[in-house]
């Protein structure tokens, strides 16, 4: 799930369909490198099914040695060469959209004209192009270390286990940001275009990611509070990662900010949005619990951190994916899915979510450790919830999958060039968009100035104001559309 | 990374009218396509550094803990190879630059020599590596989990007298005067150098083996005449490259060969 | 076609600037010098500056080929801050793990030292085997009792 869907899902999959678009851009700086970077996939993730087929594997995500060195006797090689292949393919998709995004502005898109989902796929490239990296090494080591027992990491040999998980963690807390900095600005992208109205705050946004690309390598080791790391250090990094609560909150607050008197229309692409800002809150302020020094080793290994993690991955990258999905669709493919079924889709998944995870914030705050196939008794009942919100929400995503796969076939429902009322540049070309993107260069104008466009009805879509004889009220006509 | 972005201005002779020779479609002007290559090319050296530091993290570490062990451990490599190895690698360096200039300025004869010797370099550099790794081979200085390793913490291997056991004869002299936990603690510490040596050593030549492979490429492109004032990009960020793998090894040689 | 592309403007060039033949070789020249300087410090006792001295010789060289081969002098300054930005990361990565690694290497040493009661070497290594005849492996055996 994490190498293989979250951290290239929303940079790779949307960033290099719509990015190049939003910046009014023929094409990222290099499309061959890009296809490459697809192929690298494709091979890690064959890398992954053969470890599946073949012996399996007990590691987890996190190859903690000395288990994944010196004792598991599962497909241990296959997995992390999986990775090793995964993190370049990773780190070829950061670098691509970090020249794109420098040397492929055309005219008139100046750094603060840039919609803020660029930012955010910005600041997500320099996370991946220097910490991607450090996880390759680390997998290949221990890879080395397993094959010819060099006993770096081997505690048995002398070796320091800590060390390995120093360099993991290096990688893998910056990762989550990989992960969750796109949702980010996804969602920043919704908020303000179903809400008819400017992001609230467009600079501090903007900033705030950056700032939590920087941030996020200077906080690994709040993973490792139990590990028998040094005090000192654990209260220095204690003390740093509640600084990266600041940049998350900033983006919040904004949100909720750009919502208050916006004239809302609530599509599917919004539920989505609203559901990422609920389930975001959460992840993000039981995250501050883990942060804490002295609750973090009462909750450490617990339940309460899969469900952490579950709200800031799953809840918050997950679904702003799969609101960009249904928020792009009509550009990538020219037809609209059906709005009634795609909600419903949304409504189950997210009752299902909460059903799902919040009785395990309990369960593990009462102590059930995580990583065991069993439970004692008394934890029964949360199980048992979770598991009928787990069901819940596969039957939410099935549906959301049904209403997408259900508007290509049979009888088409014809998407307009615009059908959001958007003003970032990907709504002015045609849906789908021309191979080179845009026919005549488009005029760059501020990505949240909604008076740029009006609703037209023959269009069944927003046609652009010309900026100087336009009707500016025409453009408030927009919240008049009817779902 | 170089060959994929330089990839980017293959030929599209039959494209726009306006387009010069060398320009990729998507880019609008050369400056904008060199000034992406260029911008990649540096993006991609920051992986390389980031990937180089985690092994130099473990080898901190390792040393930073266990000073005296190291400096025994050094006292089995060859100090002059591996400064034989660090003007082999500077010079061409040097001349990895003069190619780039070469390039811009249109001199093909001289960019081609320039690239010929900057390959013999790299073939000597990897020569002497094969010299030093071979003695390491037979004298069983090698990562503990190798058969003919003497640090294999099974069933360490003992050479036969012969002419490969003075560094045997050596660490013998300096063990086994320890007690018995010491000599546990100083062997599999050897151990741990030894394979933090074949690793940094051994990924910095796969890196130079890379770089051999790509110098190949241009030097073939250069006799076909490919390159000129509008077009070096490919030479520019070859270079760029091979100077990264010198500067790992600028930092490798006294790291690993100077700390006895 | 290239060979007379070229004529005065040696200094700045449309896509980047071509550096005089004198400045790479007197970079060269510095480099081997340099090299020189390390080999001597490396095999000289320098009272626990060694490691510090080498470092600073590594670092002028590095920047050295930086700023000159690689252009970085000329170059957008852009490339100058990432690449001086990645050093920087590396060096919070090394600072901080060596911060803590000292702490537990005590826990370390005495697992492993349980660990390893039995291996080959709590034994003094044998000598080498001679060729025809078999060798006296109990030569070192006195040593244990140190
Ligand atoms: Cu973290």
């Amino acid at each position: 799930m994490v190498f293989l869907v979250i951290i290239p899902g929303i940079p790779a999959a949307l960033g290099n369909f719509a990015l190049p678009m939003m910046l009014g851009a023929k094409d990222v700086a290099y499309p061959k490198l890009n296809r490459f970077s697809y192929h690298l996939w494709l091979t890690g993730a064959l890398f992954f099914v053969i470890a599946l087929l073949t012996k399996g594997l007990d590691t987890g995500w996190t190859f903690y040695a000395p288990y994944s060195t010196s004792h598991s006797d599962s497909a241990v090689i296959w997995a992390t060469m999986g990775a090793f292949i995964l993190g370049f393919s990773s780190i070829f998709t950061g670098l691509n959209m970090l020249v794109t995004v420098h040397k492929m502005r055309p005219d008139g898109m100046t750094w603060f004209r840039m919609p803020l989902f660029i930012w955010a796929i910005y600041a997500t490239a320099v996370i991946q192009i220097l910490a991607t990296p450090v996880i390759g090494i680390a997998l290949l080591m221990l890879t080395i270390e397993r094959a010819l027992g060099v006993g770096i990491f081997d505690p048995a040999l002398g070796g320091d286990p800590v060390l390995f998980e120093h360099i993991f963690w290096f990688y893998s807390h910056p990762a989550v940001y990989v992960m969750v900095l796109p949702a980010m600005g996804v969602v920043s992208e919704l908020i303000s275009n179903f809400s008819r109205k400017p992001i609230f705050g467009y600079r501090s946004i903007a900033f705030s990611s950056v700032a939590i690309a920087i941030f996020s390598f200077i906080v690994w080791g709040h993973h490792m509070f139990v590990s028998g790391q040094s005090d000192i250090v654990n209260v220095v990094f204690s003390a740093l990662t509640f600084s990266v609560a600041v940049p998350s909150a900033i983006k919040v607050f904004n949100w909720v900010a750009t919502l208050y008197k916006g004239s809302i229309s609530l599509d599917t692409p919004m539920w989505y949005a609203l559901a990422v800002i609920w389930l975001f809150g959460i992840g993000g302020l039981t995250g501050l619990w883990l942060g804490t020094l002295g609750t973090d080793i009462h909750l450490h290994d617990t339940y309460f951190v899969v469900a952490h993690f579950h709200f800031v991955m799953v809840g918050s990258a997950i679904f702003a994916f799969i609101g960009g999905i249904f928020y792009w669709w009509p550009k990538m493919f020219g037809v609209m899915y059906n709005e009634c079924v795609a909600k419903l889709g949304c409504f189950l998944a997210f009752a299902g979510f909460n059903i799902t995870f919040l009785p395990q914030f309990v369960a593990g705050s009462k102590g059930m450790p995580r990583r065991y196939f069993d439970y004692a008794p008394e934890f029964a009942s949360y199980n048992y919830w979770s598991s009928i919100g787990a069901m819940v929400l596969g039957v939410g995503l099935s549906i959301a999958l049904y209403s997408l796969v259900r508007s290509l076939m049979g009888e088409r429902k014809v998407a307009p060039a615009n059908p959001w009322g958007a003003v970032t540049l990907d709504w002015q070309c045609t849906s789908p968009p021309p191979p080179h993107n845009f026919d005549h260069a488009p005029p760059v104008e501020g990505p949240y100035d909604h008076e740029l466009v009006r609703w037209k009805e023959s269009l069944n879509g927003y046609e652009p104001v010309d900026p100087v004889d336009g009707d500016p009220n025409l453009a408030r006509m927009g919240s008049a559309k009817t779902v | 990374m170089t060959t994929a972005s330089a990839d980017a201005h293959g030929h599209h002779g039959d494209h726009g009218h306006d387009h010069p020779e060398h320009l990729a479609h998507h880019f609008d002007t050369l400056e904008q396509q060199f000034d992406s290559c260029k911008l990649g090319m540096w993006a991609f050296l920051l992986t390389e550094v980031l990937f180089f530091s985690g092994l130099f993290v473990a080898y901190a570490t390792l040393r930073a803990n266990n000073p005296e062990i190291f400096s025994l451990a050094a006292s089995f490599l060859d100090t002059k190879w591996g400064a034989i190895n660090t003007v082999v690698l500077l010079i061409s360096s040097f001349t990895a630059a003069m190619s780039v200039r070469n390039a811009q300025l249109g001199e093909t004869s001289k960019l081609k020599a320039n690239l010929i010797i900057t390959l013999l370099c790299a073939g000597a550099f990897m020569g002497i590596k094969y010299v030093e790794y071979s003695h390491k081979w037979h004298a069983g200085l090698l990562p503990p989990g190798l058969e003919n390793s003497m640090f294999n913490p099974e069933n360490p291997w003992v050479p036969e007298a012969a002419h490969h056991d003075i560094d045997y004869l050596k660490l013998q002299a300096e063990v086994n005067v320890m007690t018995p936990e010491e000599r546990v603690h100083t062997m599999t510490t050897l151990g741990r150098f030894f394979g933090v040596y074949f690793f940094l050593t051994g990924l910095h030549g796969v890196h130079v083996l890379i770089g051999i492979g790509v110098i190949t490429w241009v030097l073939f492109r250069a006799n076909r005449g490919e390159f000129g004032p509008d077009n070096f990009t490919a030479v520019d960020l070859t270079a760029l490259y091979w100077h990264l793998v010198d500067l790992v090894w600028i930092f490798l040689f006294p790291l690993l060969y100077l700390i006895a | 076609m290239t060979a007379q592309a070229h004529d005065s403007h040696d200094d700045h060039h449309g896509l980047g600037h071509v550096l005089p033949v004198k400045m790479l070789a007197g970079v060269l020249g510095a480099l081997l010098f340099l090299t020189l300087v390390t080999v001597i410090t490396g095999s000289t006792y320098l009272y626990g500056f060694d490691l510090a001295i080498a470092m600073v010789i590594a670092t002028t060289k590095a920047t050295l080929v930086c700023a000159i081969f690689m252009h970085l002098r000329w170059d957008k300054g852009f490339h100058t801050f990432a690449f001086i930005g990645s050093v920087l990361f590396v060096g919070v990565f090394l600072a901080y793990t060596l911060t803590d690694t000292k702490q537990y290497q005590g826990d370390i040493r005495a697992y492993s030292i349980d660990e390893t009661a039995n291996s080959a070497f709590a034994a003094p290594l044998q000598d080498p085997i001679p060729h025809a005849h078999d060798g006296d492996d109990h030569s070192g055996e006195e040593a244990v009792d140190h």
